[in-house]
């Protein structure tokens, strides 16, 4: 017999009620439960970082959580990094930057970004920014146009920062 | 042309990424979907006596197992048409024998791919383990276990030899001998493998979605294993998360889906986790190169001698053999200098590990890793300097184009100039006196070059000579304009990463005249493509973006027929630009393109019968391939605690002729240098002397981190290529290519106040700590 939980939590926002097998990952409830294909996986165990999602706040490896974990929690998923079809800041600094390629890893990088940006985005120095980076694994890109991408975001959201400040 | 080539146009395929709009395999589903886990072997060399699977078959939520017996033993066979090599047919499931730790003998497919999971476990196996060889030494002694009843040498071929050569060696002024080497990797591309296998009875066809480079090889690959004809199979490659050419062959489990899907009608999907794919997909580059080299007192290279063995792994693999790598550096050791004299003898050894696949670069990293050191070793005999020897022996630029000892002829490149102004770069940024400052402060520090060419964009007159029974090369591109203006491309080559749906759309636009937006590219889809051979050996932009470049010439030349009727003009003076077709030098006498597309869709009576019905074409590209070059500049420095070796400055001055897009180029030129960085001082797959893999986790197998690189800067000449269709040539592998001889160099500089020198990669911390100890050296 399966181990069934019944959990809830919000997930960009958004409520979500299932039940969930008690050994299924975070990784695999978001993504095959519940949609959120856009969080993947590339080791299941805990290394590469391509899972990474928002828990509370925290940048989690999503494969390393249980799904019944995350109940009564708030999860971020790249999916809620948009605002509507319009990129956020961090996506279109990427995109700029062009800080992916195949882009399996990318949205491991946005979250673990997003979530330290979030916390802090005025101290960030370049070899902050490289230690930053290097939670998580690249194969494409180098992480030149990821470090660039992030360093971008924060010069951006320095308070008192106008985006014409910009170069 | 209104000039979209050469623009660092934003990617077109970024904004889905970023949204988490991707569509990878792992994310498709079915209704009904079924999920697939391997029972794989724990021995590296074993027979396998009995599989019960009736445990397994009883588990809660599994709808069938299959062995080899019950699929009816299938296999995948790659064949080359030489006398000298070995067959090794390669059963999609492993019936009486096993030949690696991960060889795959059974398939549960269950309902969860937890439970499939589950299940696997459960099946019993009686192994009759066997002695097993698990490296090229132990392979090749005499009385070693033999994985096939040939013995385990695949290949053996003397692919040059030249009867001076002892005469040569006698005379010269200083003979170079030395064993270089490079350890086993993995592509490790961050989406594993996968596959999600469908009957359609609408189609009578099975819709495969498969993670790969080469859909058409699937495809081919399944139909022969099967005995299906290819129109009863789609291979289908959605978004493809990284190949590195560890997709570009044929994976037996994703035969083994297709079969399960055949024959039980559900959708099954299999996902490579990240332990099957360190030890049983594919891995490469481990070689050993036995040279002599004989110098001249000037320094210029005499005569060079190259016993090159490979370790191959258990078998061949589909379609390219196990002779992919001792054929590329056996014929194309001698790089970017003239060797007037050369015997080189390649051989694949098959060893009981995970069969070698064509991992980006292709044993270029490793002939040039072996001719920069011989260059280094000269010059430190005859006390000149390296990068004079190598000026001694560079290919000049009137002496294109080049026909070498190796029968290989260069077309234009600039050997000499992109050394020349790499020494000027690291000349101006002070890189020596960096390196100095930090040797004063007591630290080990060093600078290395590598010069090399890389052959890229390889068709048939080239691929040929290699003789495989199904040789690859050209690419056929549909261009097509829908009834709004829009175009649609669709190409053979197969993109996973490199931009060629921007890329393409550059070259498409400029003989179009419309906007790059306005151009789509499809790829990956047998059904919508010509036959075609995927993204591999840099030959994409090349050849699918020649053939999309030719076939857009075609459509183009419809547009000004088509715009001369309506302008009363000849199609001569038509010119295509600005989204609208004009008379030259009449700025009145024009139509929007658009409007002529209409014209041709929907008022076809009103056109002249030859200009009637649709706006496409098709065209086929066929180049015999183009040289792109390179020099790299690295600089590292030794943490002295702990014998870790850094990467602190790296240089690319890089030629790959026309650039159609800067950014898109520089980035795989930095993902290249990372890759080959990391081959040089971090990856190295390992088994222990059972043939057991040991490296089997992301904490075992070291991939580079950011913390590992440091920034990349990158200079561009461009020699524009003679046999492409745009003047570019390809470039996906120089960075993967260069950067181990360079990072090699770097850390040899670094040592030169000891006798400690490397002629292998990985040069990890403990190698370094080791050889200092023994050189009696302070770390």
């Amino acid at each position: 017999m399966k181990d069934m939980h019944a959990i809830s939590l919000k997930v960009n926002g958004r409520e979500h009620e299932l039940v969930v097998e008690a050994r299924r990952t975070l990784a695999d409830m978001l993504r095959h439960d519940l949609g959120y294909t856009g969080t993947h996986l590339g080791c299941e165990h805990g290394i590469c970082g391509a899972c990474t999602v928002v828990l509370d706040g925290a940048p989690v490896r999503a494969c390393l959580v249980f799904g019944v974990q995350a109940d009564g929690a708030e999860v971020r998923t790249v999916e809620g990094l948009a605002d509507g079809e319009q990129l956020s800041d961090l996506q279109q600094a990427f995109s700029d930057h062009h800080a992916l390629q195949c882009g399996f890893c990318t949205p491991g990088f946005l979250m673990l970004a997003e979530a330290y940006l979030a916390e802090d985005a005025t101290q960030l120095t370049e070899a902050r920014a490289r230690e930053l980076v290097a939670a998580n694994l690249c194969r494409c890109t180098g992480y030149q146009g990821i470090i660039e991408a992030v360093l971008a975001t924060a010069r951006a959201r320095r308070p008192g920062r106008k985006p014409a400040d910009e170069p | 042309m209104t000039g979209w080539i050469g623009a660092a146009l934003p990617r077109k395929e970024d904004r889905r990424m970023l949204l988490g709009r991707g569509r990878f395999v792992g994310d498709l589903t079915r209704p009904g979907l079924l999920h697939a886990a391997f029972v794989r072997s724990p021995h590296a060399h074993a027979l396998v006596n009995k599989i019960d699977g009736t445990a397994a078959s009883q588990a809660p939520g599994v709808e069938r197992l299959f062995t080899a017996e019950s699929l009816g033993c299938p296999y995948l066979l790659a064949m080359l048409e030489r006398d000298e090599f070995v067959p090794t047919a390669m059963p999609i499931l492993a019936g009486e024998k096993v030949r690696f730790v991960g060889e795959p003998v059974a398939v549960v497919i269950a309902d969860d791919a937890y439970r499939a999971e589950d299940a696997a476990e459960l099946v019993e196996v009686d192994w009759d383990p066997q002695p097993a060889v698990a490296s090229m030494e132990t392979a090749t002694a005499a009385g070693a276990p033999r994985l096939h009843d040939h013995g385990n040498c695949l290949v053996d071929l003397l692919m040059f030899d030249d009867d001076r050569l002892p005469e040569i060696f006698a005379g010269a002024a200083v003979t170079v001998s030395a064993t270089f080497s490079s350890a086993r990797v993995a592509a490790l591309p961050l989406e594993g493998r996968a596959c999600l296998a469908e009957w359609d009875d609408r189609d009578d066809q099975l819709v495969m979605h498969v993670s790969t480079q080469v859909p058409h090889q699937v495809r081919s690959g399944v139909a022969q294993a099967l005995g299906l004809p290819e129109r009863s199979i789609r291979v289908i490659a959605p978004d493809v998360g990284g190949g590195f050419g560890l997709k570009c062959v044929v994976g037996r489990e994703e035969v083994a889906v297709a079969a399960a899907a055949l024959r039980l009608r559900r959708p099954v999907r299999w996902t490579e986790d990240r332990q099957e794919n360190l030890t049983a997909a594919f891995h490469g580059h481990e070689q050993r190169y036995r040279v002599k080299a004989a110098f001249s007192q000037d320094g210029r290279i005499l005569g060079l001698d190259a016993e090159i063995d490979c370790d191959t792994g258990a078998y061949s693999v589909f379609p390219f053999t196990c002779a992919v790598e001792p054929l590329m550096a056996a014929t194309e050791l001698p790089g970017v200098y003239k060797v007037p004299a050369y015997r080189a003898r390649g051989r694949a050894i098959a060893t009981n590990k995970a069969p070698a696949a064509p991992y980006r670069g292709v044993s270029r990293p490793q002939i040039v890793l072996v001719m920069e050191r011989l260059m280094e070793k000269a010059a430190a005999a005859l006390e000149i300097g390296p990068l004079q020897v190598r000026r001694a022996n560079l290919i000049g630029k009137h002496e294109f184009p080049y026909t070498g000892v190796n029968k290989i002829t260069y077309d234009e490149g600039s050997y000499r100039e992109s050394l020349d102004l790499a020494e000027q770069i690291v000349t101006e940024k002070a890189w020596a006196a960096d390196r100095d400052r930090l040797r004063s402060a007591g630290l080990r520090a060093g600078i290395g070059y590598a010069c090399f060419s890389e052959r890229t964009a390889y068709g048939t007159p080239t691929m040929s000579q290699r003789r495989m029974r199904m040789t690859p090369g050209y690419d056929t591109a549909l261009v097509r304009m829908d009834p709004t203006g829009e175009v649609i491309v669709t190409t053979g080559t197969c993109g996973h990463g490199q931009g060629h749906e921007t890329t393409f759309a550059q070259i498409v636009a400029d003989r179009l005249g419309v906007h790059p937006g306005q151009v789509r590219l499809r790829q990956g889809d047998t059904d919508l493509a010509s036959y075609g051979w995927g993204t591999w050996g840099s030959r994409s932009v090349v050849i699918g973006g020649g053939a999309a470049g030719r076939a857009a010439d075609v459509v183009a030349g419809q547009l000004r027929k088509i715009a001369a009727s309506q302008l009363e003009a000849s199609p001569a003076d038509i010119e295509l630009a600005e989204g609208v077709a004009r008379v030259r030098g009449d700025d009145h006498a024009s139509i929007p393109i658009p409007e002529l597309a209409r014209l041709v869709h929907f008022q076809a009576h009103r056109l002249a019968e030859d200009l009637r019905y649709g706006l496409e074409a098709r065209a086929t590209f066929d180049p015999p391939g183009t040289f792109s070059n390179a020099c790299h500049v690295a600089m590292v420095v030794v943490d002295p605690g702990t014998c870790a070796i850094r990467l602190r400055r790296y240089l690319v001055v890089e030629d790959c002729g026309v650039v159609i897009n800067p950014m898109v180029v520089d980035g795989q030129v930095r993902g290249g240098v990372t890759q080959g960085a990391a081959a040089a001082l971090l990856e190295r797959v390992r088994f222990d002397p059972e043939g057991q893999p040991v490296s089997a986790t992301l904490m075992d197998y070291l991939a580079p981190t950011a913390a590992e690189m440091c920034a990349v800067d990158i200079v561009h000449l461009q020699t524009p290529s003679q046999f492409s269709e745009t003047g570019a040539k390809g470039m996906g592998e120089g960075g993967t290519i260069g950067a181990p001889a360079a990072v090699l160099g770097a850390i040899n500089d670094a040592l030169s106040d000891t006798d400690v020198r490397f002629d292998h990669i990985p040069v990890l911390p403990q190698d370094l700590s080791a050889a200092l100890n023994q050189a009696g050296a302070v770390p």
